[in-house]
């Protein structure tokens, strides 16, 4: 008997079963709490061995902070991080906007003109091959040192996901659907909206949430090229000044705005994909 | 236009015949070589009657009713649909064609999918109202229920009643029951009778079940494979109407056996 499920047979006893189905369904509650519980379990042991490393170790503050004195200038520089969090956001969110749509009425263009996706899509593929911290100074040398270069550089991150994903929605129908459709003598366009849009939502919803967080990614990337404000911006500066703790800080504040951007949008899929798709379900 | 369709007419009659195939041939470019998948097919059917069609797999069956739809196009030969072209009786709503995979939105309802033809061809009339129709086919109560909480079965029983929204004056079928168990495809065996003799409505059935050819059909149409050619049409004189019990009986033995003897040859 392993450890675990002796623990759980204490556990159901201590509950004072009387039958075999008290002791199921104790152990099925305590499941439960297992799921829920567990991961709180591991997040506080991690951070207790980070401390415990940093207070053994004497690591110097400049190398790596505490985990408490991270709370703390969470706490106590809150205005510089929301301050420098608001450039990033606008600009991940723009990106991730227009780069989305971008990809969307691009992808609409190479199903309805195949010749056209023959003749772009290897180069749209050579084009994402180049790593965005290349693509980064040659779009700030183009835009200049506004919002403008960042957003370019998020849109750009998302626009490839979403192109490539969005393609395979919009032809992932199957060739009974089409040819159902012949027979009622739909159109062209009443193929797209009534068909291929709706079968495609589902594979839209999986690139928009690797944009989400990617749009961020793209965003920080921008900021740090001569950048003076900005999550990306802070980071360099905090780097610089040897300020682990506002490192950190700034570090903590940006996935927390990129985990939030993601959920959202996982919220907007639960709303808009009720169905479950035949496949990818 | 050449000598045949002039003979045949394109304007459409009360009197032609619900299918006219003359010479038919098809063919397919596969890996730069021509494969004929239906050859030199000629047979006619009668309004409001009951044909399956029953081969072994590669013999163009399915082929056979896209020709007929306005799916596929032939290579030589001429089609009429109750006296027109297919294309015409395609866009006069005349064609229902049932797959044999249900086919159904998913993101639909049953009810929206059997509205479905209403919406898009430029706006057709329904016959029937969508929910007489999923009544008809057993799911009144069903209308709002999505594709996957629905069994195989229901599902098929809502592409049905989808096919038949617009009133089509023939009903193409293929093999719509192959993918469920005996005994739900039995019942809508049983089911899809009641619905012809209700509607009156000309069915294409292909099956490659014998069973199911010869209890529904009134003719059977035997095709033989590489290339899809006609081999035999047998007539089913079975008494109607017809109940799944009829299968138990001797008559339903000798034609199966029969059936299967020249299935043997194809």
């Amino acid at each position: 008997m392993d450890a675990v499920s002796r623990i759980d047979a204490s556990v159901a006893q201590a509950a004072a079963p009387t039958d075999a189905h008290a002791v199921w369904l104790a152990g099925q509650r305590w499941l439960r709490w297992k799921r829920l519980l567990l991961p709180l379990v591991g997040a506080a042991s991690l951070l207790f061995v980070w401390w415990a490393l940093v207070a053994v170790l004497q690591v110097k503050p400049f190398i790596a902070p505490a985990p408490q004195v991270v709370a703390v200038t969470l706490w106590q520089k809150a205005d510089i991080l929301l301050a420098n969090l608001e450039p990033t956001v606008i600009e991940a969110v723009s990106g991730f906007l227009i780069g989305n749509f971008c990809a969307i009425a691009l992808a609409t263009l190479f199903v309805h003109r195949k010749s056209i996706e023959m003749a772009f899509l290897p180069i749209v593929v050579l084009l994402n091959s180049i790593p965005v911290v290349a693509k980064a100074p040659i779009l700030v040398l183009l835009l200049g040192n506004g919002f403008s270069p960042k957003i370019a550089i998020a849109a750009i991150i998302c626009f490839f996901p979403t192109l490539v994903n969005m393609v395979r929605g919009l032809e992932a129908v199957s060739p009974q659907a089409l040819e159902l459709m012949h027979v009622l003598s739909a159109s062209k366009w009443e193929i797209f909206t009534r068909l291929r849009l709706q079968s495609s939502v589902p594979y839209l919803f999986a690139a928009l949430k690797i944009s989400a967080s990617a749009a961020v990614v793209g965003a920080i990337v921008g900021e740090w090229i001569g950048s003076q404000e900005g999550i990306g911006a802070l980071i360099i500066q905090a780097t610089y000044a040897f300020d682990s703790a506002l490192l950190y800080a700034t570090v903590i504040c940006g996935s927390t705005f990129s985990v939030l951007f993601y959920l959202t949008i996982k919220l907007l899929e639960r709303l808009c994909v009720r169905w479950v798709p035949p496949a990818t379900g | 236009m050449d000598a045949a369709a002039a003979e045949l007419g394109t304007v459409g009659t009360q009197d032609a015949p619900a299918v006219e195939l003359r010479g038919l041939s098809v063919s397919f470019m596969s890996e730069r070589r021509e494969v004929v998948a239906l050859e030199d097919i000629t047979f006619s059917l009668e309004p409001g009657s009951f044909l399956t069609l029953l081969g072994p797999s590669g013999c163009g069956k399915s082929t056979l009713l896209r020709v007929i739809a306005d799916i596929v196009q032939p290579r030589t030969g001429t089609v009429r649909v109750f006296g027109r072209p297919p294309i015409e009786a395609r866009k006069r709503r005349e064609i229902g064609f049932v797959f044999q995979d249900a086919t159904l939105l998913p993101w639909r309802s049953a009810i929206d999918n059997v509205r479905l033809p209403l919406q898009v061809g430029g706006g057709a009339q329904g016959a029937r109202s969508a929910g007489d129709l999923l009544a008809l086919v057993g799911l009144a109560g069903w209308e709002n229920a999505l594709p996957h909480e629905l069994s195989g079965g229901m599902r098929q029983r809502v592409a049905i009643a989808r096919a038949l929204l617009c009133g089509p004056k023939i009903l193409l079928m293929d093999e719509p029951f192959g993918a469920l168990d005996e005994i739900t495809r039995d019942r809508l065996n049983a089911e899809l009778l009641t619905i012809w003799r209700e509607t009156g409505t000309t069915i294409l059935f292909v099956t490659h079940s014998i069973h199911e050819a010869a209890f529904l059909g009134q003719q059977v149409l035997m095709l033989a494979a590489r290339p899809g050619r006609v081999r035999e049409m047998i007539r089913i004189d079975l008494p109607e109407p017809r109940a799944l019990a009829i299968r138990d009986t001797a008559p339903f033995g000798v034609l199966s056996a029969r059936l299967r003897a020249v299935l043997e040859t194809c």
